[in-house]
Formats: C-alpha cells, structure tokens, sequence
C-alpha cells in the first residue's frame, strides 16, 4: 500500500518538475523568438506608416492605426527599383551558378583525382580562410578596375565566383563517399564526370542545396562589393538601390518608404527559406557530423 | 570467354611512405581461366586476390604481364570497354537509385549501336532481377533491403550487361551462415544458367571448395596451387596449401625418415619408400587416423567428441605443432576413454610429408 504511494509521488513529483522545465524552456524560447522577430515587426510596422505620420513621432510608436500602403509604391518610382531588382536577380544566378560548377569541379578534383602537389595546394587554399574579406577587397577592386570591369555584370560577379570554404565542405562531402561505388562505376562504364553528375551530385545533393541557398541569400544581401564596384545605377543593385532612396529620394531620408523596399526585398529570401528550410537542415546537419 | 593471365604482377608503393619500396600484391600469376567455368580464387586476408580482380577488371592497371579475353589483349583497356561484371563485398549500390535504377544503370551507358530504350532497359533489368529473384523488390531503395537482398541487386546490377567475365570479390562474406550458405547455392545455379566466366574470390576454403570448378590458392601474392577442389585437397603442393584447406584443419607435426621408416617422436608411424633420410613436416588429415589397439603411432588421449554421424578424437603428441590433435573418426568405432593413451595407424593416403625448410610436398610410395 505504502509502496503504491511512493510510486504515485513519485510519479507526480516527476510530472511536476517537468513541467517546470518545460514552462522555463518555452518562456525562454518565446523571448528569444519576439527578439528576433522584433525587427521584422518593425521593418514593416515603419513601411505602413505614412511619411509625415512616421516624422511628427518624436518617440516612434510601437502601432499605427492608419497604415498605407503609400510607402510602396514611392518606393518603386522615387528609384527604378524594378530594375534593380533585376540586376540583382541576374547578379544572384550568374554569381551562384558559376560558383556551383568551380567548386563542384574543384571539389572533385581535391577528392578524387590523384595529382602532384595535391595536399599543399589544398592546404593554401584553407590558409586563404584565415584573410579577412575586407583585406581581399582592396586588391580585387584594384585587379577589377585595372581590367576595366568597373560597372559591368562581370566586374560585380568574378570575385566571389568560388568560395574557399565551400569546397572544403564539399570535398569532405564527396569523400565521405565509398571508393567502391566509384570503382561500381567504372566498370558498368561512367567518365568520371557521368560519375560526378549521377552519383556523387545526387548523393551529396543535401550539401549542395544548402549551399546554393547560402549563396543565394550572400549574394542577394551583398552589399560592400557592389557598392564599391558601380556608380553607375544602371548596375545598382537592391541593396544600393534603398541607399539611394535614402539619399537622393527627397532629399530628406525617407525611412518609410526605404523600409517598403526592404520588405519587398526580403520576401523572395524568405520564401526561398521556407520552401526548402528541411533541406538546409538535412545539409547542414550532414555537413556538420561529416566534417 | 576464355580469360587468360600471363606472367601478371602488380607492385604498388608502398603505403607507409617511410618504409618506401614496394609491396608485391601479384607476383608473376599466370593461369587460364576456362570457357564458362567458376573459379574460385582463394588464399589469406591481404594475399592479393582484390588486387587480382582489379587486375582482371582493368581497375588496376599492371606492373608487368598481359591479361587475354579469349585471343584479345585487354591489358590496356580501360575497365568500361572490358564488359566485366564486378561485386563487391559491401556490395556497393547507388543510394539515391532505387533497386530498379541501380540494375539499369550499367545499361545508360551503352552508347552508339548498343544504346537501348528505356523499355528495352526496363526489361533487362528485369529479366536479371528474375535471375537473383528480387524482381517484387524494384522500387525499394538500398537501404530498405536487407543485406542478402542487397547483394542480390548487386549481382544482378553485374549480370544485366551479360558481361564476358563476372568478378565477385568476397560476395558472401557479409551475410550471416546460412545467408551465405544459401547465396552460394545461387550463384552457382546462376553461374550454370548463365554460363559466364565467373571469378570467386574468398578467403574461406569451405566455399571455395564446395561452388568451384577449379580452385586457385594463393599466399603473399604468389599462386600455390591450381586445381579441382578435392584434387587440390588430396594433392597439396606444399604444406601452406594442406593448413589452408580443410576443417577441421590438417595436424602437422615434426617427424623424421630414417631407413625408410618415418619417425613422429619415438614411433616408427609408417613406411615411406623412396624418401632419404631427413628431418620433414608430417601432416595428416583429421579423416587419416584409424584407431586401432595395434597401431604403430601412440597419443595421449584428451576426451572423445560426439558431432552425430561422425565424432572426433582429441589427442595430444609431443612432436605436433599446435595446441591438440583432432581426429574424425566414424560415431561406431570404439574408444576406450579409461586409458591415459590411444593409438593410431594411419592412412597413407592422407599423409604428407613435407620439407622442413622448402615445405614443399616430398612424396612417397608405400
Ligand atoms: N592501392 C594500394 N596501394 C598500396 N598497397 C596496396 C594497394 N592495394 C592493395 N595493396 C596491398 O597489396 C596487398 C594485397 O591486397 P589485396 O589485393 O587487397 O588483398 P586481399 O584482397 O587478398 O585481402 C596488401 O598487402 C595490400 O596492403
Ligand atoms: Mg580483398
């Protein structure tokens, strides 16, 4: 009888405590989440309220009762922002798919191929993970000038066309993979390239999605280079285009109106996520427990 | 296809950087492979019979020697244009191609005269998923097989291309006992129905033994012997060959001839005319002993144990190398447990002696 009542306090004590843990974890878990969201919330909380709405508060409310949807449509005529949204979209495809064919190539060729030289060539090419990427700008903006590439699609794209790190993840990827499927391969007939393409690719196929979406998003939000690299707003992309909103749009900074381009900027990355946020956890996941 | 190998040897550096030099993996191989035959390439881990496979597969290229398919020199082809089937023992499927995928794949890369449909494709592959009965299971990806099945549809992914020569290293070696007891029934039935040149590489006699047309042992890259099994069994070369086949495996022991007489310990155990005197390896098959109150060769009896159809005698002598004598002798024949000692006569059948320092068989004539 008595041992009937300790199991039943101790099974209640175990329900109790767990709930507790479970009430801090979430508690925690819901500030952590409004923190992050905040400024989403804030960015298009600013972009539906109108100009003089959004001035004459001297401390910026946290509601507004009148949105307008006025900030929007100043955003794409004050500056050709459909253009730039273009330029971007060919910046962000050219730049990720070169970049996708260098390092799959170079990954392949770091894991597979047997050539003289091998592991100090890989070993320089981990050291240049240690160089800042500010210090490489200097020289690239001096090597890309020097071409006369300035304010062209080639001056904007070349420099990040291959990404150190990612072919160190994908070499890893790629090795992680048994020699005996290449050896399957070679005899029922494959090139080494029909190799890459059917079976190291697909196999590898959660890294590289994750990738394609980093770069994707690095270069949709790039800013510094392309900045550096064009005056001439032909070639602007997103990102410059709302630095010239806020600077030449009405000659006084028109924050609304910059923050209605930022969500209309954000929704392609934030769609992009969700539809294949499963992905870049299986590839990221991967990668890490491989590496 | 008659596969011949002629004066084969493969060095590769050698691994450890610091020793240098070489490793022989295949030293000087030659041997013909019959027309449609099943061969069973057999020797210890690390004796070079990957290396042989990949030789013959052109996965390797070799150090020196030529590989022939029939009359055709195919030392310098490339594995692709070879027509070779080749499974490996962690049989080594696509993981993202389901069953049906992995089979046909070999077929994708068919091109020119012999590029196929996908319907013509889809019924090879079936018609080899048949074969190796997996046919229910096309759409299930590898890993929701089991490893029995997955070496299945590795076999039948080597099969679909009715390659001229199959290359099965070590296929069973994964699967548990009677898995692989099955599977080797298998494959000998399809070796029969197919009527490919088929290469079975294994380190484990039994199977070796019991699915060859012809064995090959090999020990340290170098081939020992080649022949029928039980041939090869009742004929070794050299003492490596006798240790290596046959379960329970052979007693060796240190003897001597002297006048025609050979010697274990103080026993005189058997006449060997022929042979001069000197010092020799006696190895005996555990099936060589009879009991028999007479016999010329004494032991000190350990215990008798019972396998049904057959028991074995457990003896110890101070001239055997080794832990304990084992002896099968049939269930009927009477052992008298009480005593301390057994003897034996042998059959000179089953008795080999071999040179102490060469280990190359001596023969002998009763
Ligand atoms: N690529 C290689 N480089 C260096 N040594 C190798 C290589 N492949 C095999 N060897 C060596 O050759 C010998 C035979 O190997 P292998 O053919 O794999 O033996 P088995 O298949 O009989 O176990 C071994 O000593 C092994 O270490
Ligand atoms: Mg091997």
């Amino acid at each position: 009888m008595s041992n009937q009542n300790d199991y039943d306090r101790i099974e209640r004590n175990a329900k109790r405590r767990k709930l507790i843990k479970n009430t801090v974890i979430y508690i925690f878990l819901a500030i952590w989440g409004l923190m992050v969201l905040f400024p989403f919330y804030w960015m298009i909380l600013s972009s539906i309220k109108s100009y003089s709405a959004y001035s004459s508060e001297y401390i910026p409310k946290f509601f507004t009762l009148s949105p307008t949807l006025q900030n929007y449509s100043e955003a794409f005529t004050a500056v050709p922002l459909g253009k730039y949204f273009l330029n971007t979209l060919i910046f962000t495809l050219c730049t990720t798919v070169l970049m996708m064919v260098v390092i799959i190539l170079a990954a392949f060729a770091f894991a597979r191929l047997e050539f003289r030289g091998k592991n100090i060539v890989f070993a320089l090419f981990l050291s240049l993970m240690m160089i800042p990427n500010e210090l490489v700008i200097i020289t690239n903006f001096v090597t890309i000038t020097d071409l006369g590439l300035r304010n062209t699609f080639a001056g904007l794209i070349l420099p990040s066309v291959t990404s150190v790190f990612y072919i160190y993840l994908l070499k890893e990827n790629f090795e992680a993979i048994p020699e005996e499927l290449y050896k399957a391969a070679k005899v029922d007939g494959t090139s080494d390239f029909k190799y890459l393409v059917r079976v190291m690719l697909p196999i590898s196929q959660p890294t590289i999605v994750t990738i394609i979406i980093l770069k994707v998003i690095e270069c949709w939000n790039s800013y510094v280079w392309p900045r550096l690299i064009t005056d001439n707003s032909n070639y602007f992309l997103v990102s410059n285009g709302i630095q010239e909103i806020r600077e030449n749009g009405f000659g006084r900074e028109n924050i609304p109106a910059m923050m209605a381009a930022v969500v209309v900027i954000s929704v392609p990355l934030i769609v992009l996520f969700l539809i294949f946020r499963k992905k870049i956890m299986a590839g990221v996941s991967r990668g890490g427990t491989k590496g | 296809m008659k596969v011949v190998l002629d004066h084969l040897t493969k060095k590769f550096p050698n691994r450890n950087k610091k020793v240098g030099g070489f490793v022989v993996a295949v030293n000087d191989f030659t041997f013909e492979i019959p027309d449609g035959k099943l061969i069973g390439l057999l020797g210890p881990s690390g004796c070079g019979k990957s290396t042989t496979l990949n030789l013959i597969c052109g996965l390797e290229k070799p150090t020196e020697g030529r590989i022939l398919f029939g009359d055709d020199d195919v030392t310098g082809l490339p594995p692709e244009v070879r027509g070779v089937g080749l499974v490996f023992q962690n049989y080594a499927l696509y993981p993202h191609l389901t069953v049906e995928e992995n089979i046909m794949f070999p077929l994708g890369n068919l091109r020119g005269e012999e590029k196929l449909t996908k319907q013509q494709m889809k019924d090879k592959a079936l018609e080899a998923a048949k074969l190796v009965q997996i046919d229910s299971l096309m759409e299930r990806k590898p890993n929701e097989l089991s490893g029995g099945q997955q070496q299945r549809v590795a076999i039948a992914r080597a099969l679909v291309k009715m390659p001229k020569v199959l290359l099965l290293d070590e296929p069973l070696s994964n699967l548990d006992a009677r898995l692989r007891l099955q599977t080797r029934e298998e494959l000998r039935r399809i070796q029969n129905e197919t009527g490919i040149t088929t290469v079975f590489v294994t380190h484990d006699q039994e199977e070796a033994m019991s699915i060859s047309d012809m064995i090959v042992v090999m020990k340290d890259g170098v081939l020992q012997q080649i022949g029928i099994p039980q041939e090869v069994y009742d004929e070794p070369v050299n003492l490596f060959v006798a240790k290596f086949l046959g379960t329970p495996a052979i007693n060796v022991f240190e003897g001597r001839v002297k006048g025609g007489s050979l010697y274990i310990g103080e026993d005189s155990v058997l006449d060997v005319k022929g042979v001069d005197d000197r010092d020799v390896y006696v190895a005996i098959r555990p099936e060589g002993f009879i009991v028999d109150d007479s016999g010329r060769m004494k032991c000190t009896l350990l215990r008798r144990e019972v396998m049904g159809r057959d028991s074995s005698v457990v003896a110890k002598n101070d001239a055997f190398i080794g832990e304990t004598i084992r002896a099968i002798i049939s269930s009927e024949t009477k052992v008298d447990t009480s005593k301390p000692d057994i003897r034996f006569s042998l059959k000179p059948a089953k008795t080999y002696l071999f040179d102490r320092s060469t280990e190359e068989r001596i023969r002998f004539s009763v």
